[in-house]
């Protein structure tokens, strides 16, 4: 299972990737795995604002519903329409264009409350 | 869960699941497959070719003594004097107020029935029995077979070509909802055309013991036709599209049999009285109230169990299971509704986190296997046919 380095985490099974000020955001290949089949993706509007911790979307598997957690604040600046229309691309390609939503963060501090890679590999067992 | 899972029943395939990557699960109190691969590809490979399962977690219970026919007329819903050795039907055990205690297959042997109940109810079922037998004082036995017998099922268009030259009988002279005494590679158990998916296919109970050498057989034999394992989450998508209940999802101690549309396996006018026939004949009498119907989620939009049904802003019912439906790509479930909503082509609405979506009811099963004549509305209250019964309302259990 992948733990790319170069993201942070979040205890909820997000990923984090920074591009500037900007956070691009999705879930991990081990949330992925979890859930199976992923069937349906909720997602915010652009101009949305996402709080650090406070849920902004929902996934779905065939079996089960998943709340979606920020691991940022800021607004969303946008969403993939991709994985809107085809959720299984969250499957595929977790970290790559399985991504969620793009935020334009508020509080650069609030990325020192996330998890390193190793971190995020010792806590769900891997 | 990981403290649960200390104290949760083991199937014998147990090792076998986890060799072929499957994640596990509590069901029922059993650690079991929820999927191996993707619930979806298990899903198209049942409709497609052949799955199999390991359904050892249900519940077998042995009826037998002088008076096991005149008790299990009593104890269950169906007409057990109807049933040949070697036959099976689709069955309930009820309460008293007509609410379902479990809904069950029994098999007649020559000296036995056998019930297959679900394994999360085996044990009410049991107490359910023996109380119920104590209160009529039959001559009874009635034994738990659960742990010591295993049940594999083979499921889909390709299933019989694969068992056929694993068998020592005929697979061909076997009927649906009828079974044989055979061997299967050597094994003896009883062979059973019975299912929980809509397809054909075929159910074996096989000693605890022999578990594992049956199942490993039957993947080889199957793998060319594309079998492939199946766990618990295709079973349920695929018992849905096939519209058969689900024990705890769309039926149990608070509905009865008439509300979900299984009647026909209720026989009111069976010569003896059953347990729950007198507070079920009113609802015979008047009609039900609340009907459980099919229906599409017509937005982009996935019921679950529990959800609220509305129409025009008013709550009218619940939803009892709800799935994307792998073959129609449609979502779809199950829900009671009132009796005047209960129309095909009636839209209501599902409320999925605070929003309502549409619905519309529809005809069900949502899936009919190709091939599969439909049956004539007339023939529902019929009396049960020595072959080929109303497939799609009979069921095996989860």
């Amino acid at each position: 299972m992948d733990f790319p380095g170069d993201l942070k985490y979040s205890k909820e099974h997000e990923w984090v990737r920074l591009e500037g000020d900007v956070a691009v955001i999705g879930i991990t290949e081990f949330a992925q795995d979890e859930l199976g089949d992923i069937v349906y993706v909720e997602q915010p509007k652009v101009g949305d604002t996402v709080s650090q911790n406070e849920q902004f979307g929902v996934v779905e598997s065939v079996k089960t519903v998943s709340d979606l957690y920020s691991p940022v604040s800021g607004e969303v600046v946008e969403v993939n329409d991709e994985v809107s229309s085809s959720p299984e691309l969250i499957n595929k390609e977790p970290y790559g264009t399985g991504w969620i939503i793009k935020v334009k963060t508020s509080d650069a501090a609030e990325l020192a409350n996330l998890l390193s890679a190793d971190d995020y590999k010792s806590m769900v067992g891997q | 869960m990981t403290q649960a899972q200390n104290v949760l029943e083991k199937t014998p395939l147990v090792e076998v699941h986890k060799r072929l990557g499957a994640k596990l699960i509590e069901f029922g109190g059993w650690l079991m497959p929820v999927q191996y691969s993707s619930i979806i590809e298990e899903h198209k490979a049942v409709r497609n070719a052949a799955g199999l399962f390991d359904l050892s977690h249900m519940g077998e219970i042995e009826v037998s003594g002088p008076q096991a026919l005149e008790f299990l007329q009593y104890a269950t819903t169906n007409d057990v004097s109807k049933l040949e050795v070697g036959q099976a039907h689709y069955t309930f055990m009820l309460y008293p107020d007509g609410g379902i205690v479990d809904d069950l297959i029994i098999y007649r042997q020559a000296d036995r029935y056998l019930l297959v109940v679900n394994a999360s109810n085996a044990q009410k079922d049991l107490l359910w029995l023996q109380e119920t037998h104590t209160l009529k004082g039959s001559d009874i036995s009635v034994r738990d077979r659960s742990w010591a017998t295993a049940l594999i099922s083979i499921q889909g268009p390709k299933a019989l070509e694969i068992l056929k030259p694993h068998v020592d009988v005929d697979l061909d002279e076997i009927a649906y909802y009828h079974f044989t005494q055979g061997k299967v590679n050597g094994v003896a158990g009883l062979i059973a055309r019975t299912g929980y998916t809509g397809e054909d296919g075929f159910e074996l109970f096989v000693p605890r013991a022999q578990a594992e050498k049956t199942w490993d057989l039957l993947m080889e034999a199957g793998k060319d036709q594309g079998l492939v394992p199946v766990g618990l989450g295709a079973r349920d998508t695929l018992r849905l599209e096939a519209k058969m209940a689900l024990y705890g999802n769309d039926i149990d101690g608070s509905t009865n049999p008439l509300d979900a549309g299984l009647g026909w396996a209720v026989k009111l006018d069976k010569p003896m009285d059953f347990c729950g026939k007198r507070a079920l004949l009113p609802v015979k009498q008047n009609g039900p109230k609340r009907k459980l119907v099919g229906f599409e989620v017509k937005d982009r939009g996935i019921a679950r169990h529990g959800y609220p049904v509305a129409k025009d802003g008013q709550m009218v019912g619940k939803v009892t299971s709800g799935a994307p439906s792998p073959t129609l790509g449609k979502n779809i479930g199950l829900a009671y509704v009132p009796i005047e909503s209960s129309a095909i082509g009636t839209e209501l609405e599902v409320i999925i986190r605070d929003k309502a979506f549409k619905i519309e009811v529809v005809k069900t099963p949502f899936y009919t296997r190709p091939g599969k004549a439909k049956k004539a509305p007339a023939a529902k209250e019929a009396a049960a046919p020595a072959k080929e019964p109303k497939e799609a309302k009979d069921k095996e259990k989860k």
